[in-house]
C-alpha cells in the first residue's frame, strides 16, 4: 500500500475560554478536535461527516494550520506542518487546498474569474506571467466552464458554476490534496450532482487526495472511498464507505444514518428507526467516559466512566466500548 | 371540500430587469389534515406562491395578476390587509426556513411566544405565557418556565426551529405552511422536527403545506406532492406515486440526480443547463430546453396543460400522455 499522502497522528485543537471583564482565561477549553488520527492517500475519496459542531470544519482548518494544533502531528507528504514555519507552510498550502461551503461568499465579486484565477498563479509564481492565460483557459477547461466565460463576474454565474470556479481556484498551484468542506450543501439538488460528478472526476484524472466534508450521508457515501464519523471532536468510527453506511456498527453512526429521510420508506424500515433525543452536547462540558452515552440506546454503566479508545473490527475503526457486541 | 384551494395563480416581480413570471398559472387544493409537499429547485416559485397566499410580498416588485385562493370560503387574495391580519398567524401560521434569524433576539421567548395569543385573543399576560410553556413542552422542550425566560441566543439550531414551530401553532390554526423548516437544521435534528409535525398534524388534525427541496423528507412526511418548475406545475401525485411511476421528465431526472438513489460510484444524472430566465417569454414547455426526451411541439405553443391520468396524479408533459415516452 502507497505511504499515505496525508497523516494526522492524534491531532487536538483546543480552544481556550476566556471569560468575565479582564478577558481572563478560565479553566475550560473547547475541544473541538480531540484526539483525531487519519490517513489519505492519493486518489482517494475520505467522507468526513458528523453533526454541527461536532468539529469538521475545525479539523480541516486545523489541516491547513488555519486553526491552531494544540498537540498532534499533521503530515504532508511525510513533512510535519503543524511546526513548520511561515514560508514552508505558504509552500505546503499549495500542494493542500481548499474548497469552501458557500460559493457566494469565497469569491471576491470585484474580480472577474480571470483575475481570480490569474491572481493565484501570479502571486505563487505557478508558471510563467505569459503562460497565465493558457494556463486560466486550461483551468476552466478542467472544471467543465467554457473558456469565453473567463471576463465575467461571479455574479454572473448560478452557484453551481461558481463552485467550479472556486474549484478550478483550488487547483490552480496544483495541489496533491484538497479539502472540500460542504462543497455542494448550498446548492441545489441537480446541480450538486454535476460538481460531486466532477470532484470524482477530478481526484481520478489528477490522482488528488479529497477530504470531503458534509452532513449529507447519501452524498458522501456516493462519493467517498473511507468514511469517517465524527462526535463531539473524536472519531466514532472509520471505514470502508459501503461498510460504514450500510452495517455502521457504533450506535452514533447506527443513529445517525438512521435519520436519513429515506426515499424509498418500507413500513418495516421506518420502526427500526433510532430517534436521538436533544442536540449534541457542548464540547466545554463533555460527558464523562464516553461523549455519546448521554444519547446512547446502548449505554451501560461502564461507558458512563470509561473513555474509549479507537479499536480495530472488522475492516474499520471503532470507538465504543460494546463494539464487539454489535 | 378542501380548505384551501388555489387556482391559476400568477405572482410576477416587476423589476427594472423586466417582468420576472415567478409564478405563472398554479392551481392545488389542500384537504383538511393532509399534508401537502411543494417541491422544486431555487427560483422554481414554490415559496413565492405561499407568500402570495398570505400576502407577505412586498408590493410594488411584486404584483398577483390573476388567481383566486379560496380559503375557507373566503379569497385570500382579495382581502385588505386588516382583514388578512386577523388570519394570519391565527388561523394560517407559516415557519420560515432559517430559525436563526426569525426569532427577534432582543425578546424572550416567553414575550414571543405569547405574542400571537396576545393580539388574536387578548389573551392576559400571565395566561399567555401559561399557554406558551404548554405549547414548548409539547414541542418537546424541557423546563418551559425557565425557557420561557431566556433569549434566542441561549437556544440551539433545533430548539429554536422547535419555538418557532410553537409559535406558529400556539393560536391552533387550521393551516400550517412549512417554508423549508429543516434546511438548516442537522439530519437528526430534522427527523426529531419532522415526526414532531407529523404527530401534531395527526393530533390536532392539522393541515401543512411543506415547502422543500429534499425529495426523501416529501417521501417521509407528505400525503400528495406538487413539483414546481419555472413558476408551473410540472406534476402532482401522491407521494408513493410520484416516487413509483414519476412522469414527467422533470421529476425522474430529479430523482436520477439524487445520490441515495444510485449504486456508489456511477456516475450520478445531471439535468444539463439551467432553469428558464423568468423574464423572457417561453413557449412551450418551460422544461424543454433541458429535457432528453424534447420534441419540436415541446417548444412551441402556450404552457402545456396539466392533465390527469389517474385521480391521484396529474402532469403536464405532452409527450407523456401520448404514450411517446
Amino acid at each position: 500500500m502507497p505511504a499515505p499522502i496525508l497523516e494526522l497522528r492524534d491531532v487536538c485543537t483546543h480552544f481556550p475560554l476566556s471569560g468575565g471583564l479582564l478577558h481572563r482565561l478560565s479553566n475550560q477549553v473547547v475541544k473541538a478536535v480531540d484526539g483525531v488520527s487519519l490517513q489519505l492517500r492519493s486518489g482517494e475519496v475520505l467522507g468526513l461527516v458528523g453533526e454541527s459542531g461536532c468539529g469538521k470544519s475545525t479539523l480541516a482548518r486545523s489541516i491547513l494550520q488555519l486553526a491552531p494544533v494544540t498537540s498532534g502531528q499533521v503530515l504532508l507528504e511525510g513533512r510535519r506542518l503543524d511546526n513548520a514555519s511561515s514560508a514552508e507552510l505558504t509552500s505546503a498550502r499549495l500542494r493542500l487546498q481548499m474548497v469552501f461551503q458557500d460559493p457566494f461568499a469565497s469569491l471576491n465579486p470585484r474580480l472577474t474569474v480571470y483575475a481570480t484565477l490569474a491572481e493565484v498563479l501570479k502571486v505563487h509564481q505557478i508558471c510563467a506571467t505569459t503562460d497565465i492565460p493558457n494556463r486560466v483557459a486550461e483551468l476552466l477547461r478542467l472544471v467543465g466552464l467554457p473558456e469565453n466565460l473567463m471576463g465575467k463576474y461571479p455574479h454572473e454565474f448560478s452557484g453551481g458554476q461558481r463552485q467550479r470556479i472556486a474549484i478550478a481556484r483550488a487547483l490552480a498551484p496544483n495541489p496533491r490534496v484538497l479539502i472540500a468542506d460542504e462543497p455542494v450543501s448550498a446548492l441545489d439538488v441537480s446541480i450538486q450532482a454535476q460538481i460531486i460528478n466532477l470532484l470524482s472526476d477530478l481526484v481520478k484524472r489528477l490522482n488528488l487526495g479529497l477530504i470531503f466534508i458534509s452532513h449529507d450521508l447519501s452524498v458522501v457515501k456516493h462519493i467517498s472511498d473511507r468514511i469517517a464519523v465524527m462526535y463531539l471532536g473524536k472519531i466514532v468510527e472509520e471505514g470502508p464507505a459501503i461498510s460504514v453506511i450500510d452495517s455502521p456498527i457504533h450506535p452514533y453512526t447506527q443513529a445517525l444514518i438512521s435519520a436519513i429521510p429515506s426515499h424509498l420508506t418500507s413500513d418495516s424500515n421506518k420502526r427500526d428507526r433510532i430517534r436521538l433525543a436533544g442536540d449534541p452536547p457542548s464540547p466545554i462540558n463533555p460527558p464523562t467516559g464516553c461523549a455519546f452515552h448521554p444519547r446512547c440506546a446502548f449505554v451501560q454503566d461502564r461507558c458512563k466512566t470509561q473513555k474509549p479508545t479507537p479499536e480495530p473490527h472488522a475492516d474499520r475503526q471503532v470507538s465504543c466500548l460494546r463494539h464487539a457486541e454489535f | 371540500m378542501p380548505l384551501l384551494s388555489v387556482s391559476d395563480l400568477r405572482t410576477h416581480f416587476h423589476t427594472r430587469n423586466g417582468i420576472v413570471r415567478a409564478v405563472d398559472g398554479v392551481s392545488f387544493s389542500v384537504k383538511r389534515g393532509e399534508i401537502l409537499g411543494l417541491v422544486g429547485e431555487s427560483g422554481s416559485g414554490k415559496s413565492v406562491t405561499c407568500l402570495s397566499l398570505l400576502g407577505l410580498l412586498p408590493s410594488p416588485p411584486a404584483k398577483i395578476e390573476s388567481g383566486t385562493a379560496t380559503f375557507d370560503g373566503q379569497n385570500l387574495l382579495g382581502l385588505t390587509e386588516a382583514q388578512l391580519r386577523k388570519i394570519r398567524g391565527r388561523r394560517i401560521s407559516m415557519i420560515f426556513q432559517d430559525p436563526m434569524t426569525a426569532l427577534n433576539p432582543y425578546l424572550t421567548i416567553g414575550d414571543q411566544l405569547s405574542e400571537p395569543l396576545r393580539i388574536h385573543e387578548n389573551t392576559p399576560r400571565r395566561e399567555a405565557l401559561k399557554r406558551a410553556a404548554d405549547m414548548l413542552s409539547s414541542v418537546g422542550i424541557n423546563e418551559p418556565d425557565r425557557r420561557l425566560r431566556q433569549y434566542p441566543h441561549e437556544f440551539s439550531g433545533g430548539m429554536r426551529q422547535r419555538v418557532m414551530i410553537a409559535m406558529a401553532l400556539i393560536t391552533k390554526p387550521e393551516l400550517l405552511i412549512a417554508d423549508e423548516p429543516t434546511t438548516a437544521l442537522d439530519v437528526t435534528v430534522q427527523a426529531q422536527i419532522l415526526d414532531l409535525i407529523k404527530s401534531l398534524q395527526r393530533e390536532l388534525n392539522l393541515t401543512v403545506i411543506f415547502i422543500t427541496h429534499d425529495l426523501g423528507v416529501v417521501a417521509n412526511l407528505c400525503d400528495r406532492v406538487v413539483v414546481l418548475y419555472a413558476g408551473r406545475i410540472a406534476e402532482e401525485a401522491t407521494a408513493k406515486e410520484l416516487f413509483h411511476n414519476p412522469q414527467h421528465p422533470y421529476t425522474r431526472a430529479l430523482q436520477r440526480s439524487i445520490p441515495a438513489l444510485q449504486p456508489k460510484g456511477q456516475v450520478l444524472h445531471t439535468i444539463p443547463g439551467l432553469p428558464p430566465d423568468l423574464t423572457k417569454p417561453l413557449s412551450g414547455c418551460a422544461f424543454a430546453e433541458r429535457c432528453e426526451f424534447a420534441a419540436d411541439a415541446c417548444r412551441t405553443g402556450g404552457a402545456p396543460a396539466l392533465l390527469a391520468i389517474s385521480p391521484s396524479h396529474a402532469h403536464a408533459c405532452q409527450r407523456a400522455h401520448a404514450g411517446e415516452i
